[in-house]
């Protein structure tokens, strides 16, 4: 038994192995939830690109505040909202390391939206990967700024009247017409050809932080949260391809600081 | 010997931070502390000492760029006026709780609310208990002149470095806005990063194979281990109250009554001391130059000798309380001062003393 697990284990077979830029702490995300792909895709990408002895997250609030856990890199925990003003402060007096800030939906667009907007107009050159799950999961699945009009949460029981509770915001086509962003795309991480794309995405985000002095690359990735939508797994993928994704398409909003025309 | 100039106490803050190695502000506009931005801005250290200056979409922005800043061990600092201030109690915490070393300087301003923009006192509960949420305190330091508004930037610095703590200058609009003469200290040099990672090893400077990652947050969900973090925060309170207390005697020697009074107050105190004696009452000052750690044990020394103690204070009385523990009101401890940004005279302090402490 041993023999033929070690003849499976060789090199020639090899084909995935985990980033040493994750610990080895088990995720405390519900199974079937997003964050723990766009974890390990973030790690991959510093791994893949050399920098993760220079580099610095910023985490929010929110399930993902544990991510310093999960990721083997310098991190600091930010109050929430607040993690693109810290990752302000960091790169400011940093400019040599690379920075990134980790966030959701509620913490990105909700509480921190004038720090997300300030970031992103003042040009700063941080790396925002925006986990949009349409709710906030880790208070236990209230409204978020994201919900979608009609969608059922704890604090809109009976779906979103945009009558009474607003409309959800489109953050990312915002801050994508603003002077200070360089990268803006929209991508998931429910299938192995959208977790391959958003890896794309976000080693290039990376990358232009190396190359550029200016500019946000913004990374969103719409993603389920099972527990706080009350589905399985399975199901809540599918019902985010069936409601989340025609009201926040996939693909990118504006490359190389100009705006994709669709 | 450094240099002598004429400067806004304001200023003295700013060209203090240039001088001493400071790595970043950042700041929002408020009346009466503007000039502590617009100066840096004039001044454009970055093209000189490299120190960042950023104006801030607000406090709250400017607090948690000094957080980013800190937490990758830069010394980082902001200055605001008592509104900004509130905002700045959310970011305040979390670095007391992070253990995030900082300089915060509040020009305090009457309140509540928008208030007014002249001169108060009337933020001592709020710098000197806590301010923000969660069991903790900052250094307070409070100047009462404008050539300590440039001492206390570096003097606030070693101690944050020292303790891993937020502090605070806490003066008020007419310290901030006077001119006087005042003495700026040579050039120190920033810190270069090797300096910071030997300095702040616990820093977030990026993760080299040879070390563990570093972790900054105030986050521990364990309740026993944030009991833990919590009686090793209360202990280094005490140890800063066993080491830190600062304070000065004015005309002590022969006092039979004592004005306890900071900052602007003090030299009202000291002014009204100098009537009084003139009638023949002998008055004294004791004047806390830190508000936190207070100085308890030299009032409750003078309380043996005084016949009673006057606060003054530009606020409805919020020292007061520290003092009366102080003398474990075993003694006569009253109140006076102006509120809402009216600056009391001496002859109102003198006043005071005559009918509150010797009269009554
Ligand atoms: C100042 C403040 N207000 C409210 C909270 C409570 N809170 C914690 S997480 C959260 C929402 C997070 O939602 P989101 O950013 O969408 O992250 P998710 O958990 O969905 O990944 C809220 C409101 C807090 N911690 N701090
Ligand atoms: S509550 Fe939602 S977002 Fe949070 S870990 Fe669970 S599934 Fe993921
Ligand atoms: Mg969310």
């Amino acid at each position: 038994m041993k023999d033929e697990i070690s003849e499976i284990v060789n090199v020639e077979n090899l084909v995935y192995k985990k980033t040493p830029l994750m610990t080895d702490n088990i995720l405390s995300y519900c199974p079937g939830c997003g964050h723990g792909t766009a974890h390990r895709i973030t790690m991959e990408v510093l791994e893949e690109l050399g920098i993760g002895e220079k580099t610095i997250g910023v985490a929010p609030v929110g399930c993902s505040v544990l991510a310093y856990e999960f990721m083997n890199i310098d991190m600091q925990q930010a109050a929430h909202g607040r993690a693109p003003a810290v990752a302000t402060g960091i790169k400011r007096t940093w400019p040599h390391k690379i920075v990134f800030t980790y966030q959701g939906d509620g913490d990105l667009a909700a509480i921190g939206t004038a720090e997300t907007i300030h970031a992103c107009n003042r040009g700063e050159n941080f790396v925002i990967i925006f986990v949009n799950n349409g709710i906030y999961g880790m208070t236990g699945g209230q409204m978020a700024p994201t919900t979608l009009p009609g969608m059922k949460s704890s604090t809109s029981p009976y779906g979103r009247d945009v009558h009474i509770m607003g409309n959800p915001l489109k953050m990312t086509e915002l801050i994508a017409e603003l002077p200070g962003t360089r990268f803006v795309t929209r991508q998931a991480v429910h299938t192995p050809g959208n977790v391959r794309k958003a890896k794309r995405a976000i080693k290039k985000a990376f990358e232009n932080q190396m190359n550029f002095k200016e500019g946000i690359n913004f990374v969103e990735i719409v993603s389920n949260c099972n527990s706080g939508w009350k589905m399985t797994p399975v199901h809540s993928n599918e019902w985010m391809v069936e409601n989340m994704f025609p009201f926040f398409p996939l693909g990118d909003i504006k490359v190389d600081g100009e705006l994709v025309n669709k | 010997m450094g240099e002598l100039k004429l400067m806004k106490g304001n200023e003295a803050i700013a060209e203090a931070a240039i001088r001493a190695g400071v790595d970043a502000y950042f700041g929002y506009p408020i009346t009466p502390q503007s000039e502590v931005i617009e100066y840096l801005m004039v001044e454009k250290p970055y093209e000189t000492t490299g120190m960042v200056v950023l104006q801030a979409e607000s406090e709250i922005a400017a607090i948690n760029m000094v957080y980013g800043a800190a937490a990758s061990g830069k010394k980082a600092m902001t200055s605001s006026s008592s509104p900004g201030i509130s905002l700045k109690q959310e970011g305040i915490s979390y670095m007391a709780g992070a253990e995030l070393p900082c300089l915060i300087a509040n020009v305090v301003r009457g309140g509540p609310g928008l208030g007014t923009i002249q001169p108060s006192q009337a933020d001592y509960f709020q710098a000197t208990k806590g301010g923000g949420h969660g069991d903790y305190h900052m250094i307070v330091l409070a100047p009462a002149s404008v050539q300590e508004m440039a001492d206390f930037v570096s003097k606030g610095f070693d101690l944050a470095f020292k303790y891993r703590t937020p502090v605070m200058i806490l003066s008020d609009g007419l310290i901030g806005q006077m001119m006087e003469k005042v003495i700026l200290s040579e050039h120190t040099p920033r810190w270069t990063d090797e300096e910071i990672i030997k300095l702040s090893p616990w820093a977030t400077t990026g993760k080299p194979a040879s070390r563990e990652r570093n972790i900054i947050t105030s986050l521990d969900l364990d309740p026993y281990r944030q009991e833990e973090h919590n009686i090793h925060l209360q202990k280094k309170y005490k140890e800063i109250r066993e080491k830190e207390v600062e304070y000065e005697e004015i005309m002590c020697e022969d006092a039979e009554y004592l004005f306890v009074a900071y900052g602007s107050s003090s030299r009202i105190a000291q002014k009204a001391i100098k009537l009084g004696r003139e009638k023949g009452i002998k008055a004294g000052l004791l004047r806390p130059i830190t508000l936190y750690p207070f100085p308890s044990e030299a009032i409750r020394r003078l309380s043996q000798q005084v016949k009673g103690i006057l606060s003054l204070e530009m606020s409805a009385g919020q020292m007061i309380e520290d003092i009366r523990l102080s003398v474990d009101c075993e003694m006569k401890v009253e109140h006076f001062g102006r509120m809402g940004g009216v600056i009391h005279s001496p002859a109102e302090a003198l006043q005071a003393l005559e009918e509150k402490i010797i009269g009554g």
